[in-house]
């Protein structure tokens, strides 16, 4: 697929050509192009299509955008390189193909990165998940000696082993894009690829989100609460996951509704980081609980059909 | 003689993984060989980030027979022992085994079995796949629906083997799938071709050809003089990072060094924080002016890729990224210059140290009041090291450590330098983390070591109070390291610090006195534990420069020992002593006595509480009395004077008498009086010996 210059869905041009040529190329290898998951979440790997499809025997090819929420990176719309708010595009493909490392070459010269000009890089890159239970071995992608990518063999997710394999790509959208557009400000990324009057650009749509959620993030959002809301989820989760025991023809009935109140908790706890009212061991003590959670729903994941059961 | 080449070839390896991996695939490799009984004349390993290589030349093309002989049962047992015997040696009759005479046991059969040596190429084919199942990669991976692990997925398998003047074999093996070939890869970019391969040299000069550079030493060398000759073209010097360039190195195969530039504005922040961002996040050189030292507005970045455009894309890439990065650390420094450290302080009041062990705030009030409390015994100014210590935290809110943890204390004293404090003080802010480890540098300012000791005892002594101490392996709060550094800022400065007096202190801070419903609340327990894991702490250090670690318990076994630099000058004075021949057979002397009382103190057998020196029947008895009294007085005032070397020799002069009473006594004399006596003329040795240290600890 080559787009002319003028092209306004060509990714060098805008943001959104950027993901709907990404979702092309990726459906075009039998992936299942799923939407974001409708929960505010840290990382795509959050969304049920990673965390628990990553579990069990059965295999599972798909990709989405996921909108991540961090909320200690809010610079009030300050710093053009750093959102509280982005995109991640988001490949999962269990059992990893032979061939990942190729696919995702060919998935970068899609998107316009000619690999005779750029220098591109596997640098290692261990991730962890401590909240999610999770971790795998892999590399950040470089171009140019800029991080596009995250690309991971996962070994372990929710506190259990990964057999098979998946294979999961991340790409951070926006800073790609910069990249293909040449701009250096996130703010200033055409949005739609069109000139003049009709021009949209990344700051138009989220520039003002970033300055509202920054000042919610770190000034107003109300810790008593937080802590409230985190506890209930956290109480809700175990209550649903035991609900569900069995009743899924002798399985497991309720474990996505229960993994959502997960997700619910690690972003509460995400929000209390940022308004700077947990100690350290506070901290520890949350992730653990968040952890736990993961677990315990990874766990009845595996007592489900999707699961393998 | 045939040679080995082996290759495995796999996704990018972690760069600081390479050396070793390679080191081991070598040892592995050669060490199976020559267990299987095979010799070779040399091998060398290599690694790239998408293989590791290793040719062995030389090797034997068999391994030799090997005769065995196996004893039977007698000819005259039972035919079924026989007929057993014949099994297992795998001998059809009798007339194959050899029968043996022995003067003792009679005529017996021995069976006489020869092991056929193997070809090297099947032993090669055993051993690969074993060695690749069982490498020790600090780190490994499944992938796929397989079950091997390995660093990343391998991918192939190269394996030949055969004479210089042949055409060498394929060794044919599988591991998990992968089957051994012939065949390599070249650059993943410029050459990624397969290459038919058939030996080693062929292998290095063909990868070559195809833009790998397979000896990382080479690389090494490319990138560093590639990057001096930028340097220098450009009239500047390269900053040299041998760990960077060891890492880089190991994430390309083809080097190629380029020079990239970045705004002039940004040398507005600390070299330090220039360096950490395009060190850590784009593993880039930095350059400096020579005229003036200071950085300048260069890097140098080493690519994997001969660009179509010379490098063009790539420079301005880097340049972009290293721009954002430059432009977060600048943003940080303008922010945090903004408030005054003093005005952050009220923040650390929302930052919990431990949640039994009160907030940052609470932790900076305690090692203020310890710091001053420290500050004259260490020579420091007792307002500024209160003030460095109020000061010392303060950075941790600011953003620059936000964003690099790792500049923690260096921020804090240039914003305390910016902010007009004393230099001192400020130093301080920097220093009171160190030493971080054995390798980091000890601080000599005296109000450095003030903050230093305050912070680590704090934490110690408040771990220590809420029974927090490290346990096996376990040692979330780096305590360890913690008593490490007090131990190496008291002995590196020799300073005078006894320590029960300032662990009470920091104890009382701490409210250890208040916590009464642990055990941990017992001070007496408390100080006692903790002197004994300093103690510990020593013996591993004193270990590590050399020392007996027995002298250094038999130092601590006198008791009360909490002045660190005493306690390494008794140990040194110590042995001294023993490594001269008179310390030694005072040693022995020292036994013999030890041994004596101790039987008799099982046995009951009385012992005068004093010598009476009217009870003496033999000149040495007087002698060795006058000695050891004379002696024990000389080592006590020898003690309090801290001059351990007198001392010791105070002790080496009973050599002489203790020998000549052992030659000449009886200790065990009938008369139950004199035997009394002189048993108390023992004691007297042995207390006299504990004056400076408890011999009995002594080991060898």
């Amino acid at each position: 697929m080559t787009a002319s210059a003028l092209d306004p869905n060509d990714p060098r041009r805008s943001f959104q050509g950027l993901i709907l040529t990404l979702q092309r190329f990726w459906a075009e290898r039998g992936c299942v192009i799923l939407q974001p998951y409708d929960m505010e979440v840290g990382a795509g790997t959050f969304h049920p299509a990673t965390t628990l499809r990553s579990l069990g025997p059965k295999s599972w090819n798909a990709a989405y955008v996921q909108p991540s929420r961090r909320p200690t990176d809010g610079r009030y719309g300050e710093n053009p390189n750093r959102f509280q708010h982005y995109y991640q595009f988001q490949v999962i493909l269990k059992p990893s193909p032979e061939n990942l490392q190729e696919l995702y070459l060919e998935s970068l010269y899609a998107i316009g990165i000619d690999p005779k000009l750029h220098d591109i890089r596997f640098v290692e890159d261990d991730w962890e998940s401590p909240t999610l239970g999770a971790w795998g071995l892999g590399w950040e992608c470089w171009c140019d000696g800029m991080e596009v990518s995250q690309f991971t063999y996962f070994q372990q997710v929710a506190g259990i082993e990964c057999s098979p394999v998946s294979g999961e790509l991340t790409y951070g959208l926006e800073r790609l894009a910069m990249y293909l557009q040449g701009v250096d400000n996130g703010y200033e990324l055409n949005f739609n690829g069109r000139d003049g009057a009709e021009k949209v650009t990344y700051g138009d749509v989220f520039h003002q989100a970033e300055e509202e959620y920054s000042r919610h993030n770190f000034e107003y959002a109300d810790p008593e609460m937080l802590k409230r809301h985190f506890e209930d989820a956290e109480k809700e989760c175990r209550a649903l996951l035991a609900a569900g025991e069995g009743k899924g023809n002798g399985r497991h009935g309720m474990v996505l509704p229960a993994y959502d109140q997960c997700i619910k908790a690690s972003h509460r706890f995400n929000l209390l980081d940022a308004r700077g009212v947990i100690s350290v061991t506070e901290r520890q003590s949350y992730i653990l609980r968040v952890r736990e959670l993961a677990k315990a729903c990874g766990e009845a994941w595996l007592k489900t059909a999707a699961g393998g059961a | 003689m045939p040679d080995l080449l082996i290759e495995l070839f796999s996704e990018e390896i972690p760069a600081r993984m390479q050396a070793k991996a390679s080191d081991d695939l070598k040892a592995m490799i050669t060490g199976g060989l020559v267990d299987a009984g095979l010799t070779y004349e040399g091998a060398k390993a290599f690694a790239t980030p998408r293989r590791l290589a290793l040719t062995v030349h030389g090797v034997t093309a068999r391994s030799p027979d090997l005769r065995e002989e196996k004893k039977g049962p007698r000819v005259d047992a039972p035919d079924g022992a026989i007929q057993g015997f014949l099994k297992s040696a795998g001998l059809s009759s009798v007339a194959e085994a050899k029968i043996v005479e022995d003067p003792k046991k009679g005529r017996f059969y021995v069976a006489e079995t020869v092991r056929p040596g193997r070809a090297a190429e099947e032993i090669i084919a055993d051993l690969v796949p074993k060695v690749v199942r069982s490498f020790p990669w600090p780190k490994s991976m499944k992938w796929g629906s397989g079950s091997l692990r390995w660093v990343r997925p391998l991918h192939s398998i190269l394996c030949t083997f055969g004479p210089e003047t042949e055409e060498p074999v394929v060794v044919e093996l599988e591991v998990d799938g992968i089957r051994s070939g012939n065949t390599t890869y070249g650059h993943r970019f410029l050459a990624p071709e397969p290459i038919r391969v058939r030996r080693f040299e062929d292998y290095l000069a063909s990868l070559e050809k195809a833009k790998v550079v397979l000896d990382p030493a080479r690389r090494r060398d490319i990138i560093l003089h590639d990057a001096k000759d930028l340097a220098f073209a450009a009239g500047l010097e390269l900053v040299e990072d041998e760990g960077l360039l060891n890492e880089v190195a190991g994430l390309v195969e083809w080097p190629v060094v380029l020079m990239g530039s970045f705004d002039e504005a940004f040398l507005d922040v600390p070299d330090e924080v220039i360096r950490a961002t395009i060190r850590a996040n784009q593993k880039c050189f930095v350059l400096k002016d020579p005229a003036t030292g200071k950085l300048a507005n260069r890097f140098l970045l080493t690519s994997n890729m001969v660009a179509s455009d010379g490098g063009k894309t790539i420079v301005a890439g880097n340049e972009r990224v290293i721009r954002a990065r430059l432009s977060d650390a600048k943003f940080f420094w303008d922010q945090d210059l903004a408030v005054k450290l003093q005005d952050r302080l009220p923040k650390l009041d929302s930052i919990t140290f431990h949640e039994k062990l009160g907030t940052q705030r609470e932790r900076v009030e305690r090692i203020k009041a310890l710091a001053r409390e420290i500050a004259p015994l260490v020579g420091a100014d007792p307002d500024k090291a209160e003030r460095a210590a109020e000061l010392a935290k303060a950075d941790l809110v600011t953003g620059m450590v936000g964003e690099f943890p790792e500049l923690q204390g260096l921020m804090g004293r240039y914003y305390a330098t910016r902010h007009g404090e004393d230099p001192a003080v400020a130093a301080a802010i920097e220093e009171h983390y160190k030493p971080q480890g054995p390798g980091d540098r000890v601080p000599t300012e005296p109000v450095s070591i003030a903050v230093a000791l305050a912070d680590k005892l704090d934490t110690l002594v408040g771990f220590w109070a809420i029974d927090e101490k490290p346990t096996g392996s376990k040692d979330p709060y780096a305590l360890r390291r913690a008593a490490l550094g007090v131990i190496r800022l008291v002995l590196e400065n020799s300073a005078k610090l006894t320590f029960i007096p300032v662990i009470k202190a920091a104890w009382i801070l701490n409210g250890g006195h208040k916590r009464l419903t642990t055990s941990s609340a017992n001070w007496q327990h408390l100080s006692t534990d903790l002197l004994s894991f300093f103690a510990d702490r020593l013996k591993v250090q004193l270990r590590e420069q050399g020392a007996r670690h027995d002298l250094v318990d038999a130092v601590f076994a006198l008791g009360n020992q909490d002045d660190l630099l005493l306690i390494v000058k008794r140990v040194e004075a110590l042995g001294a002593l023993l490594s001269s021949e008179d310390g030694r057979n005072l040693l022995a002397g020292y036994r013999r006595a030890a041994n004596i009382l101790k039987a008799e103190e099982k046995k009951g057998t009385t012992i005068a509480a004093s010598v009476d020196a009217d009870l003496f029947t033999e000149a040495t008895e007087g002698a060795l009395w006058a000695t050891v009294q004379a002696a024990r007085t000389e080592a006590a005032a020898a003690i309090v004077r801290e001059d351990f070397g007198s001392a010791m020799k105070a002790l080496a002069a009973l050599r002489v008498p203790v020998d000549a009473f052992f030659d000449a006594v009886m200790v065990n004399a009938e008369d139950e009086r004199l035997r009394a006596n002189r048993l108390a003329l023992l004691t007297a040795i042995r207390d006299a010996c504990h004056e400076v240290a408890d011999f009995s600890r002594i080991e060898g």
